[in-house]
């Protein structure tokens, strides 16, 4: 904004507008951004996908039939798990997508979480602790940085089996440095601010000012980089299962889907196609809501969400 | 700047080190290259030779320490596959991957920095909200995925550029372009981002009130503050694609770092993984210092 | 009466569309101004006084801000029926405008040279012209050595530095009206008066319209002709400024100058032979080879307030710092009861907490935003268990919140919910929670604006005599200081340089650096100012 209401007081007016709750408050400022509504809906779907499709769809998306075989898509005539069109042993590719979607968001969501609450951690204890410590944690994210997920990803499926929970482990070690560091550069900002200070006064153990004063300050910046990490881990894990050294069947992922479409791309493109699509309509919902995230946290953006847009 | 550098030094290699004595170990549990090269039926004397052939009968230990004394004098030892120098290998790959991630970046950066800015000029206007849209799609693109729809598409399709290889200038258009996708649309969001802070901020309401441009406001006022946060972003998207672009370089079938190390991880080719990581580390250091030196470049505040 | 003034704006109104509905920013304001003549708009926080600047200066964003009506006429024709183009060749070279806190509004990274060289490159003038022309200025603003800093940046200066830059930059092109909106607000007093000084001679050789928008009736007095007073998006009085301080008619205009600070009965000095509850011995405080806190000794008694003045790089906010154990002092003892707490361990430190506590500056920052009153209140409950067993915190928190005049129901609302004095208020229960005995006030009032400046300082009286507290009254505001405390002290450059009943040092300072001080102070009577200012330009010829 160039002109605040006042720009030398540089304090918002005050609301005594009655809160309403916080539930709707968001969804209205969900709802004034259009995309970022939608993305939001297609995620839930997603999510209701990954936990009820394996339930209801196992059978179809497992059994093999030869009239299926490499049927091709928008054929309405037949059942509606073949709408997308089938694979090369007649599996219907709609009912593979929906039951993927499991292996798929549970490993990033997975690899998400731990990485968030692991990097954090550390972040927290290099920002607030003296500057060895700091050091040696950060010399630790130099090496992770560095360190080929590739080859970390070869030597823990080689080490241990290609499993759902191994590769999330794989995954959540690669993604624990942007953690570690923006709540480390967060911390480090928030700690000279005058409320940490107010309460080294009262004789706060560090432990309360880290976890009670700083956190709650740092966490929606980090929430809103999660938001943006899980696309970006979704990514990842699908290139893996494409190279061969992820997930690895008669397991699916997505990424694995599109892999094993590949050598039918001039035959049967919709194998590698919608699998895909799939990928990139779901990255593409986290990011247009952390996008939309990160203007409602922002008070000086925020606003841009709770007016009205202007007729013109 | 003198003693910055020799500290940014020191706490690089102390990672390498680090890094090192990691994938040394590591990579050694990941099976043994014998089964691998020799033919299932090969003698145990014949795998007694080839092991004894690369040292790999020696103790973990032992060969770690022949070889940091062959490392301390560049000698990184000859490759299991390819019986040449690893260090040739990894030389020859770099120098292409090099090249690969030099065009794009420069095509990103130039790219996001202008439609960027330009978007965040009017935050929510036509212009913002088609650049917005498209940048996350890009930032949400799964390479390979476009890489092989793309090869459908361009090379078997419409036959307009070779599916794979080197050569021609033809031969970048693809992996130059897929490459291209999600760094841009990333680091266009930074820009934009960057951008409309830097236009909400004091300084420049003072060059609205002197009657400053528009386009000066943007370009001179504004895209040098906002470029702070976004050299750091543009920086970790050069990194990567400096570690090899493993999957557009597959799929393409270009001969870059990114292959090589996937190929010598899979063939237990321990000698290049670790050539290979270490100059890609090398490369990142020496990036990492050009960046620091941009930074103080921009803002005459930061001294080192 | 069309064209009668250089520059008029009538029945302006502007709204902002914010998420608590609209806000009228100002409405129906009048006022204009002409060739060689100083207008003031005076007005607090919130009260719209820069909104019309902003309008003219075409700096509102439209959305979220709305000009609802009106028209601005400069020179007779209304710029806000002009093009972009028009209004951008307007502003730099015939209205110029400079601004609060110049640090954040000069650019930082390019030179100061290049900054002012623009004003007048964008408007037609050649590269080299224009270095000549900045050289000039600088000269003219007073920059020493100007010739080689023309190239320096802008944290390379101090701050009354900058505003002269900011200065030198609007004057390039010797505009007809210059818009200075609260131009002093952050400079120490002596350099606050240079600047104004500046400003007016500028003034004079120019014959530049002036609009200084404020808060200060000390900066009205000092410098305007015509002032007009705004509250809440209206102007409630105009007149010219001796008229609107020795008769104001509406009642908010008598409020505002009733609350001016330094008009009260000095307090006596308190009985020296109480035994102190704070004795600080040559305490130093160095950064490595700058020293902040040099030596310093003094006391507190008990139901003292003992306040240091100085100007910003005194040190005296490193004293604070340094008693309430947020930075180790270099050297020097500062007994509590006779206990060294700058030795002191950890255990006893914690204990130590309950009786010194600190008001801070900024309440806005010092109240953590995602902590309800409630816990921001009890957390001292939570850090010291002995106090209070549960089960009673929510009545002391009651208790407390009304001792500074806030009612229970505001318990359960966060800091952003109120006013600037509220959360002021908040901050002092949350420190009168641990029942100090000592509490250290850094600069606790400045950031309010003066109305509720003297309730504050109304309460902490009030709180002084209920529970006997003794405060450290860290200032740089004077008529504050002589209002409240007993005893001052005078630093400078990390040295006390006087230190005496508050009397003694307004009435009658030993010290020069002291008795500059205190006539670089603005009264807010026009007449007493102007005697004021006679005597302050004695003291420099002299």
């Amino acid at each position: 904004m160039t002109t605040g209401i006042d720009s030398a007081g540089g304090t918002t007016p005050i609301t005594e507008v009655p809160q309403s709750s916080a539930a709707r408050q968001i969804f209205r400022m969900l709802w004034r951004d259009k995309l970022a509504f939608a993305a939001a809906i297609f995620l839930v779907l997603m999510v209701l996908c990954a936990v009820l499709g394996p339930l209801m769809l196992e059978d179809q998306a497992t059994r093999q039939n030869l009239r299926g075989r490499n049927a091709p898509p928008f054929d309405f005539s037949r059942d509606w798990l073949f709408w997308l069109g089938g694979d090369t042993l007649g599996r219907p590719l709609l009912a593979r997508i929906i039951v993927a979607a499991q292996n798929t968001l549970m490993v990033a969501a997975g690899a998400v979480v731990c990485s968030l609450i692991i990097g954090t951690t550390l972040g927290l204890v290099a920002g607030y602790s003296g500057p060895r410590t700091s050091q040696v944690i950060m010399r630790f994210a130099d090496v992770i940085m560095s360190f080929p997920s590739l080859l970390l990803a070869v030597i823990v499926l080689y080490m241990l089996s290609p499993s759902v929970g191994n590769l999330v482990i794989v995954l959540a070690i690669t993604r624990i440095p942007v953690y570690l560091r923006t709540s480390r550069a967060e911390v480090l900002e928030v700690r000279e601010r005058m409320f940490v200070q107010a309460a080294q006064v009262m004789g706060a153990s560090g432990r309360r000012i880290v976890f009670r004063h700083i956190l709650p300050i740092v966490m929606p910046t980090l929430v809103t980089i999660a938001t943006l990490d899980f696309a970006f881990v979704m990514l990842a894990e699908s290139s893996l299962s494409f190279l061969g050294i992820g997930i690895q069947p008669p397991e699916i992922t997505w990424g694995l889907m599109v892999s094993q479409g590949r050598p039918y791309l001039t035959t049967a493109w919709w194998q590698s196609f919608f699998p895909g699509l799939a990928i990139i309509m779901t990255t593409l919902s986290l990011n247009l809501l952390s996008n939309w995230m990160r203007t409602a946290l922002d008070p000086v953006q925020r606003w841009r969400l709770e007016i009205a847009r202007k007729k013109k | 700047m003198k003693s910055f550098l020799q500290k940014r030094a020191v706490a690089s290699a102390i990672s390498l080190a680090g890094l090192i004595v990691l994938v040394f170990f590591l990579s050694r549990l990941t099976g043994d290259p014998t089964t691998l090269y020799l033919p299932v039926d090969a003698s145990l004397e014949s795998r007694e030779q080839f092991r004894e052939l690369h040292g790999l009968n020696d103790p973990l230990i032992v060969q770690f320490g022949s070889y940091l004394s062959d490392l301390a004098r560049l000698d990184f030892g000859d490759s299991i596959r390819r019986s040449e120098p690893a260090l040739d290998a990894v030389l020859r790959a770099f120098v292409w991957t090099l090249q690969l991630a030099v065009i794009t970046m420069s095509l990103v950066t130039v790219m996001a920095i202008i439609v960027g800015s330009l978007a965040a000029f009017h935050v929510g206007g036509v212009f913002d909200r088609i650049a917005t849209f498209f940048s996350l799609i890009g930032a949400s693109a799964p390479d390979f995925w476009i890489a092989i729809v793309a090869i459908v598409l361009f090379s078997v399709n419409l036959g307009w550029v070779p599916t794979s290889g080197t050569g021609t200038v033809w031969h970048w258009v693809l992996p130059v372009a897929v490459l291209f996708i999600r760094p841009f649309g990333l680091i266009l969001q930074v820009v934009r981002g960057s951008m409309i802070t830097v236009l909400s901020s004091a300084y420049v309401k003072t060059a609205r009130a002197k009657g400053v441009r528009n386009r000066a406001i943007i370009f001179v006022h504004g895209l040098r503050n906002a470029m702070l946060p976004v050299i750091t972003v543009i920086g970790d998207q050069a990194a990567a694609l400096l570690n090899g672009a493993v999957v557009v370089e597959t799929v393409f079938g270009f001969p870059g770092v990114g292959k090589l190390m996937i190929d010598s991880i899979l063939q237990r080719d321990f000698t290049v993984v670790l050539a290979a990581i270490f100059v890609t580390a090398v490369a990142i250091f020496i990036m990492n210092i050009i960046i620091d030196i941009i930074y103080a470049v921009l803002d005459p505040r930061i001294r080192y | 009466m069309t064209g009668d003034h250089l520059l008029e704006v009538r029945n302006l109104s502007v709204d902002f569309h914010t998420a608590g509905g609209t806000v009228h920013a100002v409405r129906n304001v009048n006022w204009h101004l002409g060739r060689g003549e100083t207008l003031a708009i005076l007005g607090e926080s919130g009260s719209g006084k820069s909104v019309s600047a902003s309008a003219i200066m075409n700096l509102i964003d439209c959305p979220p801000g709305e000009i609802v009506s009106g028209e601005i006429l400069f020179e007779g024709r209304d710029v806000l029926k002009m093009s972009q183009e028009e209004r951008r060749d307007l502003n730099g070279r015939r209205i110029a405008m400079i601004f609060q806190d110049p640090l954040s509004h000069l650019n930082p990274v390019y030179t100061v040279g290049f900054q002012i060289a623009e004003v007048m490159t964008t408007h037609g003038t050649r590269k080299a012209e224009a270095r000549a022309r900045v050289l000039d200025l600088l000269e003219r603003v007073g920059i020493p050595e100007f010739e080689t800093k023309i190239d320096a940046y802008p944290h390379q200066f101090s701050g009354g530095q900058r505003q002269r830059l900011m200065i030198a930059m609007a004057l390039a092109l010797k505009p007809d009206i210059l818009i200075a909106d609260e131009p002093t607000t952050a400079l120490d007093v002596t350099v606050q008066a240079q600047v104004l000084e500046l400003l007016e001679e500028l003034q004079q050789e120019t014959g530049m319209g002036m609009l200084l928008i404020t808060h200060d009736l000390g900066v009205v007095a000092e410098t305007a002709d015509r002032v007009v007073v705004m509250n809440s998006g209206e102007i409630v009085e105009a007149g010219t400024a001796r008229d609107v301080y020795h008769a104001p008619s509406h009642p908010y205009t008598k409020k505002l100058i009733g609350a001016v600070p330094g008009a009260g009965e000095m307090a006596e000095p308190l009985d020296t032979g109480i035994k102190p509850v704070l004795e600080v011995n040559r305490l130093s405080k160095h950064y490595g080879n700058f020293v902040a806190l040099d030596k310093v000794s003094l006391t507190v008694l008990p139901g003292e307030t003992v306040a240091v003045v100085g100007e910003s790089g005194s040190g005296k906010s490193t004293l604070a710092k340094t008693l309430l154990r947020l930075e180790e002092a270099t050297a020097g003892e500062a007994l509590w009861e006779g206990r060294d707490l700058v030795t002191m361990g950890q255990p006893e430190l914690f204990d130590l907490r309950r009786d010194i506590q600190m008001v801070f500056q900024d309440p806005t920052q010092s109240l953590n935003p995602r902590m309800s009153v409630h816990d921001i209140v009890a957390e001292a409950f939570v850090i010291h268990p002995q106090i209070l067993p549960k089960s009673q915190w929510r009545d002391r928190v009651r208790e407390l919140l009304a001792h500074v005049g806030l009612e229970a129901a505001h318990m359960s609302r966060y800091p952003h919910q109120f006013s600037g004095g509220q959360r002021q208020r908040i901050a002092i229960a949350r420190a009168l929670a641990l029942e100090p005995r000592l509490i250290i006030c850094d600069e606790a009032v400045s950031a309010l604006d003066v109305s509720i400046q003297a309730q504050v300082m109304g309460l902490l009286a009030d709180l002084q005599k209920e529970f006997g507290l003794s405060y450290l009254f860290i200032a740089h505001d004077l008529p504050v200081v002589r209002d409240f405390a007993h005893r001052v002290i005078v630093m400078k450059n990390g040295k006390i340089v006087e230190q005496g009943p508050v009397a003694q040092i307004f009435d009658a300072p030993r010290e020069d650096y002291t008795r500059n001080l205190i006539a670089a102070g603005l009264h807010p009577d026009p007449d007493i100012q102007a005697g004021r200012r006679a005597a302050r330009l004695e003291l420099q010829g002299a």
